[in-house]
Parts: C-alpha cells; structure tokens; sequence
C-alpha cells in the first residue's frame, strides 16, 4: 500500500475509533472506574469483596446455565433449520426465513410481555405453570437466539459446495457419513461461531430476564441494573461490570478465532427440491416456527381481546396515558419519538459501520497489518456484548459534566443506540465488502480510476444492498432498544419499549393490556422493517 | 460382462430438457468419451447415471441390473469432479484412504495397516508417493487432480466416471496427465466414462466416443469411426474439421479424391489442403503464418475460394504468390446420407 492509500486508511480508521473511544470507552471506563474509586481513593479491595457475596454466586451461577443451556437448545433447535431453510427449494421458504429471523430484533420488552402473557396463570399456556420460572426464562432466551443460529450456520450451509458430498456419495458414503465427515467438518466453524455469540447474547440479556425473571432471577446484566439503580451500590454494580467485561472480551477472542467467514453463494443456487427423506426436518422445522410464532399470535390476539368481545379499544388506549396516569406522555407520543430517534441512530451507526467495515474488509499483505485489522475489528465488537446497563450507566455519570456535558442534549440516546447497533452493521456489510475481488479493484484503478471513484464502481454496486440492509437492521434494533435507553431516555421523552416497561411495572389491567398493544405496534414496525430488508437478500445479515 | 447400458433416458429440471431420450453403451473394460459443447447435458447424463439427478425417464442398467432405486453410494461408481473435489479438510493420505474408512464401518477412526499401504500404492500409481502428510490447500491443480483419481480408484469402482477432469489445468499439463490417464486407467483395467467438451481431451483418454448435442447423442462409435465419418457438418465442425464445403466447391474435392462417389457435403482439415509443385488445384496464399510443425497457410483456391491450407516448415512462401496444391484424402471426411459411398 502506498503512503497516501495507507494515510487514506489511517483516516478512515481515526472518525469511529475516537466516536468509539468518546462514547464507548470513556463511559464504560467511568462506569467501572467508580467502582474502583468509590469515594476519590483508589480502593480495589471493595470490587474484591463484592465476589464473595453469596447472593453474587447465585447470580453469577444462573447466568451460566441459563446461557448455557439456552445456547445449546438453540443450536440443537437451529441446525436443522438451517439445512432446511438455506439448503432445500419449497414454496414458502422465503417467507420462513424472514419469520425466523424476525425474533432477533424484536425488542425485548415484547418478548418479555409476550411470554408472560402466553404463560400466566390465565394465558393459552397458564396450565403449564411456568410462569415466573427459570424455564420460563431460557425458552425465551431460545426464542431469540434460535435466529441467530439458523443465519450463521444457514450462511455457511449454502457456502458448502454441494458437490464436495456428492463426492462422497460417488466413493461409497451412506447420508449419515456424508453429513457426519463432510457436512458437519465444514458446519463447525459456523455452529462454533454462532454458539458463542448465542452465549454472549444470553449471558447479556437484560429485558427479557428483568420483565420475567422478577425478584426470584437475575443475571449479571440485571443484577448490575438492581444494583446501580436500586441499591446505588456502585462498587457492586462495577465489580460485576468488569467481570462481565473480562468474560465477554474472552469470549469475543474466542469468536475471532472460531470465525472464518463463509463463503457467500446465493440461496438458490446449492438449494434442491425436499425428498421423502426430508420429512423428519420439515416436521422439525415446523414445530421451531410454531414455537417462534405462539408468542407473537397469543400477543397479537389478547391485544385485540377486550374482554367482551374482540376490538381494537387498547389500541384506542394507546393515545392516553394509561390507568392512574402510569405514563408521563401518551403512548402514541413514545412511538413518534423512538421513530424520530431510530432514524438518526441508524444513521449514524450506519456511517460509523461503513468506515469501521471498508477497514477491517481490506486484505493485508503483512502480518502486523492483519493483526491490527483483526483487533480494530474485535474493538467494534465490544459494544455487542458490553452491559447496555453499563454503557447507559456510563453515559450518565461521565457525559453529564465538561468536557462533554450531553446530559440534556437530544443526540444521547441515538448515540448510545448507536454504539449498540454499530456490531451489527459492520457484519452485515463487512463480510459483502471482503468478497468482492480485491483485483477488481485494482483492474479499475489501473483503467485510471481513483479511490474514490474506484469504491463508486466497484465496492457500491456490489455493497448497496447490503448498505441498505444494514441501515435497515440498525433502524429495527435502535427501535427496540432498551438497555442503555432505560436510563438515558428523558422521563418526558420516554421511548416506546420504555414506555412499554412503565407500563407492565404499574399495576392495572388495562395498562398490561396497553402494554401489549404498545408490543404489537412495536414488532409491528420491526417486523415490517426487517420484512424489507429480507427482501434485499443480504446473506450476512444476523449472521455472525 | 455387459458394461452400463442407457436406454432413453430423459432429464428434465422444470422446463428444460436436458438429457433428451439418450442411449449410450459403457461396455465393461472400456474408456468412453462423451464429448459436447457446455450445455449440451453431458455432466446432466453423467449426474444421472451416478444418481445425483433424478431421470424423468428411462433406465439406466450395469450388468444387466436396473438402477433406478439404487441410491449414489451403492452404486460403486466413483465419481470425479472438474475441480478434484478433495475434503479440504483432510490430508491427502486420509482422502485417499476415505473409501478404505467406509468400507470398515462407522466405528473405524484409525487407519488399518492394510490401508496404508493401499493409499501408498495408490499414491504411487498416480505418481505421487510420499505426499500423503500434505493438506490439498498446498498441491498445484495437477495434483490434486491426481489425489482425486487416486481416491476415485481406492473405491474400486465398478466405472470411474469424470466430469471434465482436465479441463481445469493448463495445456502442458492436461496434454501429460491425459496420457497418463490413459496409461493408469487401461493397467487398472477399470470402466470409465469421460463427459468432455475437449475433443484432445477425449482422444488422448478414451477408446470409444459419443458426440452429444442439445441433450442427444448424435453419433457413437469407436474414436476411429467417428473420427473418420462424422455423422454431420455440425459434428465434423465440433471435431476439429476446419472448412465444410458443399455444392460445387465439394464436386471438385470429389473429382479429386473420389470420382465414383456421390456424395455432396466434405469436411477438411486444415492439413487437407498441401502446397504441392505438381498438384492439381490453383491458388493464391492471403497469408501464411510460422508454427512448429508446418506452415499455415490461407489460400484463395481457384473454383472454391477461401480454404486454409498448410506447407512444409521449411518451405518459402509469400502472401500473394500463386501455388499449387493438393488434397490429403485422410485428412477429410465425407458428409451427408451418401457418404458411406465414398468415405476415404
């Protein structure tokens, strides 16, 4: 690389970096750093003593498990799907994948609401009596993460070159041992990839256990969440962070190292028309769909339950601010606000991805190079694990005072928003750029083409779809974005999933009630949001 | 000993026709050729009679046995693919081995002895002894070429098919390992039908041939015979022939080679047109161009007009000098339904 190309670079690089250092490092640095500075003097011994909390190894144990088996049922929940969804031709398929994926980026005060109402003592499911449980908990864990699975190890599915088992085939292998030595060798680095971002997405959940979990679980993230907003024990809350922290960059390394990109090859072109001996994974893959669905339906349908009858009165309700004024603002006002917010974060995260992804998309020829790009690469990873609670937490104390008070400033949610959706964006769009031929590159700068024009002819026609994707996905997560909103959104300018949350924590009927319609309107726009970018046919969105 | 015998097998895949009613015999021992342009359906017919692809009709028997529910991997026919097709993740040793591993069963991790020195033969007859410990990421597109043909055999398959085997090396290479294919294939003693678009390709490897063409078999027989009597222009064209002349132009081939013939339609090699001092045909050369072998030449030949020609390498001819030449009967062939009159 020339000297100007590597400036060009050193540039591109610099903008989300220090946006990352300002907005992601600064906060979650003060976050922990209160912790280890509880009243000026430096005092590690208090972070220390706080693991020794009998009540921190319950927490610490449930977060294990829980993500734990949470993962492994998605995995063994999603593998099938993956093949029957990436790998055979059926009329239908494309509209399941878009259901399938859906559930990731619903927010996740909708789960939870929807879960607790599919399994209260009165919902469809009250007889199973797991409402309030831990099994509770990890099915909605499962429900989230089944997606995650089904994309990366689909992904990597439609990569395999179908003839490589056919090979095998021809020199004598029965079904069985085809899959077993040579579909499942070049599966694993998907499966391997996507069960420890399932893991690191479980250990990290924080809406669905805190609307689910009540007083009786809790998991590092919301633990950190009771701590810092509750009991304002901050020495508590930054003990935990830092832990969470540790784990997360472990696991991250682990996921860098465990991830090998696919090859992206195009739906249709590997997939076949199902035999008879599919049958055992369609009837699989139906009974996934069915458990991803009975939420969403039972939500959809107690919405529209008015008690006499059906009707679209909570909706109605939306536009008032609920039993004994539970709400500061109508709901109807929190959903023009998300809207408003959704919008510039996905902006802005989109910005900040395409920069962060033409870097780490580069090839680089020496070593020290690739080594760089890999850790710029795992620095925009962070936020994708980090506590949204630390990071909100973090906004607060570190950005409400010189040099950078942004305490009253409308740009603090979509910001933090933004820092969420960043990892996104730079999957999504990364993976597009890499596969483009780096030659083709060269060939348009030889034909006198300069850097600029050459990523107009060359990167832009093969990335726009996945551009368009990736803003779209950002513009689904921001909206349903909880974590790091609860504490930065203005108690006058609340969120809808805030609002959501105010509303199933205040008691009342119609509140829960509205809280469901408000859920609905939500993954409503989600949904439909994600619906268009489906459309695109970008392979690598929620792919990891 | 019957060999494969297919019988009006048809391919469909939606609209399209891919393999239309084909017959084609494999008889046992042999080393078939069949040789189309890309699309013609000749990796289809070769899917098929693996049984990766279902027919939408017709039978495809070995030894006389039906195949129609008989799945890929009983079928005992290995299958070679363009691009080898090795397990990337396996050492040459243990792709070789792969068949050996699934004859023993499922339970079989470790290798026999009696593996070993199978998948070192192997290796040996493909000449690649004591590459075993290399990962296929590390050989050249040859090699690993070689460890494909060695696995394929390791099955001691029934028939070896091989889809385009060389196509993908370059010609030095394609032209050497051609041969030994060939050579390796005739001391296995093994059945192998080729689907290629290269007709050196399918001469160099193969004793018998079948043109294919938008899904049909247009013509079969031993190399010879359909070297020598291509059943129509298109055929002759595909085969190599350079020129197609008929009408009068073919009369006075004719009258050359063969006065008694009736037949109307020729196709000439370049080679079948030689500058000769006593020959009987007038030209004018329009250019000539230096190759290793022989001077090529265009002329403008009085009564036919334009026909490329060739010279002897040492010979001196200009653009626009006036020469003689004659024709070379073996290196034409006589088109058309009277052909067989007349076939030099």
């Amino acid at each position: 690389m020339t000297l100007r190309g590597r400036l060009g670079v050193g540039a591109l690089a610099a903008v989300p970096l220090a946006v990352l250092v300002v907005f992601f490092a600064y906060p979650v640095a003060g976050m922990v750093g209160r912790g280890f500075w509880p009243s000026g003097g430096f005092d590690p011994g208090g972070v220390l003593s706080v693991l020794d909390r009998p009540r921190v190894h319950r927490v610490l144990w449930f977060t294990v498990w829980s993500a734990g088996l949470a993962t492994a049922l998605a995995v063994v929940l999603g593998v099938p799907v993956a093949f029957v969804l990436h790998r055979l031709r059926f009329p239908g398929a494309g509209l399941l994948r878009t259901l399938v994926v859906l559930p990731f980026v619903l927010p996740t005060v909708v789960v939870g609401v929807a879960f607790r109402h599919l399994l209260s003592p009165t919902g469809p499911l009250g007889a199973l009596h797991l409402d309030g449980t831990a099994a509770a908990i990890v099915a909605a864990l499962v429900f989230f993460n089944v997606s995650v699975v089904v994309r990366t190890v689909g992904a990597f599915w439609e990569g395999l070159d179908r003839r490589a088992e056919e090979a095998a085939a021809t020199l004598g292998a029965g079904p069985l041992r085809v899959f077993s030595t040579v579909t499942l060798p070049g599966l694993l680095p998907g499966i391997a990839s996507a069960a420890v971002v399932v893991f690191l997405f479980c250990s990290t959940a924080f809406g669905v256990v805190l609307t689910m979990g009540g007083l009786r679980y809790a998991n590092v993230e919301t633990e950190i969440y009771l701590l810092t907003t509750q009991e304002l024990d901050l020495t508590g809350a930054a003990a935990l962070s830092i832990l969470q922290l540790v784990v997360i960059v472990v696991l991250l390394a682990l996921s860098a190292r465990t991830r090998r990109a696919p090859t992206l090859a195009h739906a249709s072109a590997q997939a076949r028309l199902p035999r008879r001996r599919d049958a055992l994974l369609l009837v699989w893959t139906g009974c996934v769909v069915a458990f991803l669905l009975a939420p969403m339906v039972s939500l959809v349908l107690a919405s529209v339950d008015t008690g006499d009858g059906w009707g679209l009165g909570h909706y109605r309700d939306l536009q008032t601010v609920g039993q004994g004024n539970a709400l500061l603002v109508p709901v109807t006002t929190a959903l023009w606000t998300s809207l408003r917010i959704a919008v510039v974060a996905a902006a802005l995260a989109l910005s900040l991805g395409c920069a962060v992804a033409l870097v780490v998309s580069r090839r680089w020829r020496t070593s020290q190079g690739r080594r760089l790009s890999t850790l710029f690469d795992g620095a925009f990873m962070l936020p994708l694990g980090v506590s949204a609670v630390t990071l909100g937490f973090g906004f607060l104390i570190t950005l409400d005072h010189p040099p950078l008070d942004l305490r009253t400033s409308p740009m603090l949610v979509p910001i933090a928003q933004a820092m969420v959706a960043l990892p996104l964006v730079v999957r999504t769009v990364a993976p597009v750029l890499a596969s483009i031929d780096e030659r083709q590159r060269e060939a348009a700068a030889s034909l006198g083409a300069g850097p600029l024009r050459v990523l107009l002819v060359v990167d832009l026609p093969v990335a726009w779809r996945a551009l368009l994707a990736a803003t779209g996905f950002a513009f689904a997560v921001s909206l349903g974005e909880f974590g790091a909103t609860s504490f930065l959104a203005r108690d006058d300018h609340p969120t809808l999933p805030v609002v959501i949350y105010q509303l199933i924590s205040h008691p009342g009927e119609t509140n829960f009630a509205m809280a469901m319609a408000a859920s609905v309107v939500l993954a409503g726009a989600t949904a439909a949001v994600m619906m268009l970018v489906d459309r695109l046919r970008v392979g690598s969105v929620g792919a990891f | 000993m019957t060999g494969l015998e297919v019988r009006d097998l048809t391919v469909r895949y939606g609209a399209t026709t891919a393999v239309d009613a084909v017959d084609l015999d494999v008889p046992a021992g042999s080393l078939t050729a069949v040789l189309g342009p890309s699309g013609s359906g000749k990796s289809t017919l070769l899917r098929a009679i693996a049984g990766l692809e279902a027919p939408s009709s017709g039978s495809i028997r070995y030894d006389g046995h039906d195949l129609a529910r008989v799945p890929t991997h009983r079928r005992g026919f290995a299958l070679m693919f363009q691009d080898g097709q090795l397990f990337s993740h396996q050492s040459v040793a243990r792709n070789v081995g792969y068949p050996l591993r699934l004859q023993h069963g499922l339970g079989s991790r470790q290798a026999r002895p009696a593996d070993h020195e199978r998948v070192a033969e192997l290796l040996e007859l493909v000449g690649l002894a004591g590459y075993g410990d290399r990962m296929p990421a590390t050989l050249s597109g040859g090699e690993r070429q070689r460890v494909a043909l060695a696995r394929s055999l390791a099955v001691e398959p029934r028939m070896l098919l091989l889809d385009e085997p060389l196509s993908a090396l370059d010609r030095d290479l394609r032209e050497r390992l051609a041969a030994e294919l060939h050579d390796i294939l005739g001391r296995a003693g093994t059945t192998a039908l080729l689907v290629t678009h290269d007709q050196e390709e399918a001469f160099a490897i193969a004793d018998r041939m079948a043109v294919m063409r938008a899904g049909r078999i247009v013509q079969a027989g031993t190399i010879e015979e359909v070297w020598h009597a291509p059943v129509d222009s298109w055929t002759a064209r595909f085969l190599g022939y350079a020129t197609i002349l008929e009408g009068q132009s073919a009369e006075i081939i004719r009258a050359l080679v063969d006065p008694t013939a009736t037949w109307r339609e020729v196709a000439l090699r370049r080679s079948a047109i030689r500058l000769d001092p006593t020959g009987p045909l007038l030209a004018t050369v329009t250019s000539a161009r230096v190759t290793p072998e022989q001077l090529r030449l265009d002329l403008d030949v009085e009564g036919i007009g334009a026909l490329p020609g060739v010279a002897e390498p040492g010979q001196v001819v200009a653009v626009g000098e006036h020469v003689r030449a004659r024709v070379v009967p073996d290196r034409l062939a006589a088109l058309g339904p009277d052909r067989s009159a007349g076939t030099p």
